[in-house]
């Protein structure tokens, strides 16, 4: 077995240290180390986005990522999106455009819709389908999750139009 | 899948790099974005007791675009690519290839130096940069030495790179003409079943200068000189094309995998690089 | 007390009951990634274990050296067949009637099959020890192909050879070869031979429904905690039916059942990869008996890919025949089955081959015969009802595909051929030749929607003006029209012909109405997606006047849940949704009682009207539900107890047939095998109408599910047995950018013996999208020559097609 490394993280806005073996891929230090079980592990090969974080402003696949590569960044998770009293537009608008139903792609999946939202605010729904193309859901046929994101883009728009 | 254990370096500069590379010999390998790398270990297909992140060496990010050439750095993603609209201006094909290229996710941690290193042929930088006469720059103990795209490719995941060298940049001068990356494949994410690159140049309404190459379609990247020959000179009409072809599939010798037997893969090959000749030739 | 309410139309829309697009209750907690998977669970102490499996496909151990992998720091157990074996644990009933290795015993018989289970502190540990385990095998010859395997000398399960060298008797009867598991058939042989040797015209032709996997998110896991103080075991896992496993895990390890808490906490998707057991199930358990700990085990994608729960693998051979104007006359359908090296099968255990004989699909066929052969090759187990009742897919691709053969071989439009056989309205209730009873069914109804819906003849029009161009070099790509008109049977079912293991398959829910007027409703099933916390409660809050706000739906906890057979082959809404109907009406019958009370009038002379009971001719006289929740708890009535529960167990009288009308419109470019969806449009009739919105959200996923069935998704093998597809890279899940958007319609046609009149919709679309997109591909190329050919239509396959007809020369 290696040393242990000290590594460091921001996690949903709150400083983590901890020691931990170089192998250990940052899905299971969210999930199993820090408890933060939103991001799922899916595929193992990086082809279908359930365990999607954003890391440094970059949607990415923390099952294909060890903690020791991101020691010293910030990572967002799907908790770090909204609070049950405050939710993002994008976890309002899966709820209400029925965009989940077994509910294990969605966090990776609204993680990236809002990576998404900020490169492009107004996609159209081929950038949208594009877009969203490392994200795999078995439940949906993607038809609502589309609709979905034409639905928070809108929203967010709007809120951003308001505050102008 | 759990990878086996490893050391993990984080060097920030160069000598850093090269000095690990030294003590653990083909023991130790560097990783980019580790998006070839991590799976493979995790299905312990790639054993890996060094591993050296390439992350925080400087210098290795740039874009550099001068009047005649175009410098690449081995960390340069395809998110970079696909986001820098200046490289987009005077080379769009970069941009063609890299979006499709992977899925976005994969697309902000895969790099160009991993794309082009790592000796994939289901990889799509290698063939892109054989066609556009790319150059790699290697650092190895002794030194940077250049060697052209064209000859780095020796068989699967065997290239002219020493195990103590490390790709530092690509470089390739400005290209010319009309472009076109095309790739067929199954899915997003998937490697191609077949794929051509194309730059081509017109004068007149003849084609002066063309170059082509195939992905995924042999064991290494092919560029095909002779494709190229049978287009220079003409007026890019059908018999130029099928001359084209018929030179191409003498030069690629696919296997049968999942996606399909021999003979489609030749059949797709051929079809996939007329209307890559076609398409760069409408915008030449 | 005068209700806050008065207007009729609000008092409706505020229940939230059926019919409404009602907004999912689960979602809250999904979309803040609170949900509660299995791999969610953590227990103090937890430790893990993992499998090491075979990297052949037949071999025989010769042995097994743990002593390596036990000297590892952080490894506690390390388990093979001979520790099971003592317990009677190395193996195990399959849900078919046959028996499973649980450890290799001996020998494997599939590349990925288990061997040994590694106990360790951290899934870090167990993944290095797995690679210390020293296994030696000696290879053995490798049968990936059934029809070969039927003539081989090579002896698969030594269990299948009686001591004189002749086959033993199998769980379905005698067995016609030492690789044979059974023969099962349905119909009349004789008399389909006859009518078919003397028709007019018969249509041949052989089929393979290729081997694909149901593939859920989530992968198969449980996490399994033995309190050897209490006596008390807790499993926790990815389980589909989990009464059914307290069961059998209860039968297997000699645990009194009320000892045993089985939990299906939130399920990443089942799609009927979830509902048998697997060995991990089994290891978890013994190795939490043996360490005293919890053990967590989580299968990964290869695993699951390779090892649990394949679907389909069906090799159909079909003759139909019919009047030269297209009436058809008989059926006749053989299957070679191939099931791996073990009989897995998730169906009802007298159904072998599950409901396969609802092959005569929607169509009046007087005399049909089915025959199916299992037969035992060097693959993984399994033959699960993947998004489909049993076998449901297999019987309406064969139908639908035989219909589009003998429209070809007739020259008749595949569409009238269709109308011009189906079972009539008022042939309802049918008897069909295969033994099934079709309860309702509006079909002529639905065909015409659809075809008028999608401009059928102007599409026919465009396809044959397509055709002319091709042939003229205006164009490379074909136009095809696909089409499928599909009959489910789903709802497994009655009691009488459906049990698994013996355990019937009714099901159940239980409400207890609180004093305030909410409620909570349990019941034996489990949802994975299909929203039943939402959707029961609107089945609920239509039959007891309750806001489906008020009430909480929960499932999965076999402490607390009545017993139940469990969610999969659409049988949740059929049979736990009329059970929670019947429930609901007992809670009304005793609540009609304490309103007459408290209105001072007969039981007779009060009525239900949505959230009240009425006196008859006074509707200003009334007691609300919620009034009545309270006094059937605070107010002494003479004559009825205390209290307002209702618990009911629903034996379903018949099956629930829904069907639908599914048109493809799709563009295939010959010189590549590309197929490009331009259209889909999807009619159902699933009876009542619950949720729609839920309803099309269901239908959206069956269809792209079924998408990747037709166009690519499969589960391959090489000569050796080495599973080809064994990660996401090639096994074919489609992303949001090969999905096209779906047009869906409906009809309704009520279940005439459902209490609510209901049929159950989520499995239809896979169902019926499978050979519409199938019959899209094949209709593209029908101009040139094609009759039939296989699926997976995926890049290659289609380009073979054309290449074979001469399109590319």
């Amino acid at each position: 077995m290696s040393d242990k490394m000290h590594i460091k993280l921001n996690v949903n806005g709150k400083d983590e240290e901890f020691l931990a073996e170089p192998r250990e891929l940052l899905i299971y230090t969210l999930r199993e180390r820090l408890n933060i079980t939103g991001p799922h592990i899916g595929c193992e090969t990086s082809h279908c986005g359930a365990c999607t974080v954003t890391i440094d402003g970059k949607s990415v696949k923390s099952c294909t990522v060890f903690a020791a590569q991101a020691s010293g960044k910030s990572v967002t998770t799907i908790e770090g999106l909204g609070d049950p009293d405050s939710l993002h537009p994008l976890q309002e608008a899966f709820k209400e455009h029925h965009g989940l139903q077994c509910g294990y792609c969605t966090p990776g999946m609204i993680t990236r819709a809002t990576k998404l939202l900020e490169e492009n605010p107004t996609p159209t729904e081929e950038e949208i389908r594009f877009g969203m193309a490392g994200n795999i859901c078995r439940c949906t046929g993607y038809q609502n999750i589309v609709k979905s994101i034409q639905a928070a883009a809108t929203e967010m728009n709007a809120a951003k139009e308001a505050a102008e | 899948m759990i990878p086996a254990a490893f050391e993990y370096y984080r060097p920030t500069d160069m000598a850093g790099v090269l000095a690990i590379l030294e003590e653990h010999g083909d023991d130790a390998r560097v990783m980019a974005g580790g998006h070839s790398l991590i799976p493979m270990m995790k299905l312990r297909m790639a054993d890996v007791p060094h591993l050296i992140d390439l992350q925080d060496v400087g210098g290795l990010s740039d874009i550099e675009i001068g009047s005649d050439s175009i410098r690449i750095g081995a960390l340069v993603t395809q998110a970079d690519i696909i986001d820098n609209a200046e490289l987009t201006k005077v080379a769009p094909i970069l941009r063609e290839a890299a979006l499709q290229i992977a899925d976005p996710q994969v697309r902000y941690m895969g790099t160009v130096g991993g794309n082009v290193a790592n000796g994939d042929p289901g990889n799509d930088m290698p063939g892109l940069m054989q066609c556009l006469d790319a150059t790699f720059t290697l650092v190895g103990p002794d030194g940077e030495r250049d060697v052209a795209a064209r000859d780095f490719y020796e068989a699967a995941y065997m290239t002219e790179r020493e195990d103590d060298e490390v790709l530092v940049a690509v470089s390739f001068a400005v290209p010319r003409g009309g472009y076109c990356y095309e790739k067929q494949k199954r899915k997003i994410g998937d490697y191609a079943t077949a794929a051509a690159a194309i730059q081509i140049e017109k004068d007149g309404g003849t084609c002066s200068a063309v170059s082509v190459a195939m992905t995924n379609l042999s064991d290494t990247p092919i560029y095909s000189e002779a494709a190229g020959a049978a287009l220079v000179g003409t007026a890019v009409d059908d018999a130029a094309l099928k001359a084209a072809v018929a030179a191409m599939l003498e030069d690629i010798d696919p296997s049968e995998d999942n996606k399909g037997p021999v003979a489609f893969k030749k059949h797709v090959a051929g079809v996939i690089l007329r209307r890559a000749i076609e398409s760069a030739w409408a915008r030449a | 007390m005068k209700d806050e309410v008065d207007n009729r139309e609000d008092r409706v829309a505020n229940l939230k009951g059926m019919g409404c697009s009602r907004k999912r209750v689960e979602d809250a907690r999904f979309t803040q990634g609170k949900g509660n998977y299995v791999d969610d669970v953590k227990l103090d102490g937890m430790i893990f274990g993992d499998f090491v499996r075979s990297p052949y496909a037949h071999a025989r151990i010769k042995s097994i050296d743990t002593s390596a992998a036990m000297a590892l720091p952080g490894v506690i157990a390390v388990l093979t067949a001979a520790d099971l074996e003592p317990l009677g644990l190395h193996w195990m009933p399959t849900l078919a009637g046959d028996k499973q290795m649980v450890l290799a015993d001996g020998k494997v018989l599939f590349q990925g099959q288990e061997v040994a289970f590694v106990v360790a502190e951290d899934r870090f540990i167990a993944a290095d020890g797995i690679e210390l385990v020293e296994v030696e095998y000696e290879e053995l010859p490798v049968l990936v192909n059934p029809f070969e395997a039927l003539k081989s000398d090579v002896v698969l399960r030594e269990d299948t050879v009686g001591e004189d060298g002749s086959p033993t008797d199998g769980a379905h009867g005698p067995r016609k070869h030492h690789n044979h598991i059974f023969t099962w058939d349905a119909g009349d042989k004789e008399p389909t031979e006859e009518v078919i040797a003397n028709a007019e015209v018969v249509a041949e032709e052989s089929m393979y429904y290729h081997r694909t996997h149901p593939c859920p998110l989530e992968t198969c896991g449980s996490v399994a905690s033995m309190d050897k103080v209490n006596g008390k075991l807790t499993l926790w896992g990815t389980f589909q039916a989990p009464h059914a496993i307290r069961t059998i895990v209860s039968l297997i390890s000699g645990i009194e059942e009320h000892n045993i808490r089985v939990i299906s906490p939130d399920i990443g998707g089942g799609f009927g990869n979830k509902v048998g057991a697997y060995p991990g199930y089994v290891c978890s358990v013994v190795a939490s008996i043996v360490t005293g700990k919890p053990v967590k085990w989580i299968e990964d994608r290869m695993d699951n890919l390779m090892t649990t729960a394949f679907a389909r693998d069906y090799h159909m051979t079909g003759k139909i025949s019919a009047t030269k104007e297209g009436k058809i006359t008989g059926l006749h359908c053989h299957v070679t089955a191939d099931h791996g090296g073990f009989d897995a099968c998730a169906d009802p255990t007298k159904f072998p081959a599950g409901f396969m004989n609802i092959c005569t699909g929607s169509y009046d066929i007087p005399t049909a015969y089915l025959e199916v052969d299992g037969v035992y090759t060097n693959k993984a187990p399994g033959g699960v009802s993947y998004r489909c009742s049993f076998r449901v897919t297999e019987a309406v691709y064969f139908i639908e595909r035989m219909i589009e053969v003998l429209a070809i071989k007739l020259n008749m439009d595949a569409a009238e051929l269709r109308s011009l056989n189906f079972i009539k309205k008022e042939q309802f209730p049918y008897t069909a030749a295969l033994g099934w009873e079709y309860d309702s069914g509006d079909y002529q109804t639905a065909w015409d929607k659809a075809l008028k819906t999608v401009d059928y003849e102007g599409l026919r029009a465009e396809q044959a003006q397509r055709v002319e161009d091709f042939k003229a070099g205006k164009t490379r790509k074909l136009m095809g029209i696909g089409l499928s008109f599909f009959t489910e049977i789903v709802g497994a079912g009655p009691v009488k012909n459906c049990d698994i293991l013996g355990l019937g398959m009714f099901d159940s829910c239980e409400i207890r109405i609180h004093p305030t007027g909410s409620a909570i409703a349990r019941l034996g099933t489990i949802s994975q997606g299909q929203g039943h916390a939402t959707t029961f409660a609107q089945i609920l809050a239509t039959e007891i006047g309750l806001s489906a706000d008020s009430i909480t739906i929960e499932e999965g906890d076999t402490d607390t849940a009545p017993y139940g057979l469990g969610t999969y082959g659409s049988r949740s809404t059929p049979v736990a949704g009329a059970a929670t109907a019947m429930a609901g009406r007992k809670i009304r019958a005793k609540a009609q009682m304490i309103a007459a009370y408290l209105l001072e009038v007969h039981d007779d002379d009060v009525e239900f009207d949505v959230d009240r009971f009425v006196v008859k001719g006074a509707p200003e006289k009334f007691k609300t539900m919620k009034e009545i929740a309270f006094a059937a708890y605070n107010q002494a009535i003479p004559g009825i107890e205390p209290g307002l529960e209702a618990v009911s167990y629903y034996d379903p009288p018949n099956m629930t047939y829904p069907f639908g009308a599914y048109v493809c419109v799709m563009d295939i470019d010959v010189d590549t095998g590309v197929p490009e969806i331009r259209r889909f449009y999807a009619l159902d009739d699933c009876g009542t109408r619950i949720n729609p919105m839920i309803i099309e959200g269901q239908i959206h996923g069956g269809l792209t599910e079924a998408l990747a069935v037709a166009l690519g998704q499969e589960i391959a093998y090489d000569d050796m047995g080495n599973c080809k597809t064994g990660t996401l890279m090639d096994f074919f899940l489609p992303t949001a950018w090969e999905v096209p958007n779906y047009e869906t319609d409906y009809t309704v046609t009520p279940s005439p013996h459902h209490p609510i009149g209901a049929k159950g919709v989520g499995e239809s679309p896979h169902v019926g999208g499978v050979p519409c997109f199938s019959n899209a591909v094949q209709d593209a190329f029908r101009a040139f020559g094609n009759t039939h050919t296989n699926m997976p239509h995926d890049h290659w396959r289609i380009w073979k097609t054309a290449n074979e007809l001469g399109l590319h020369d």
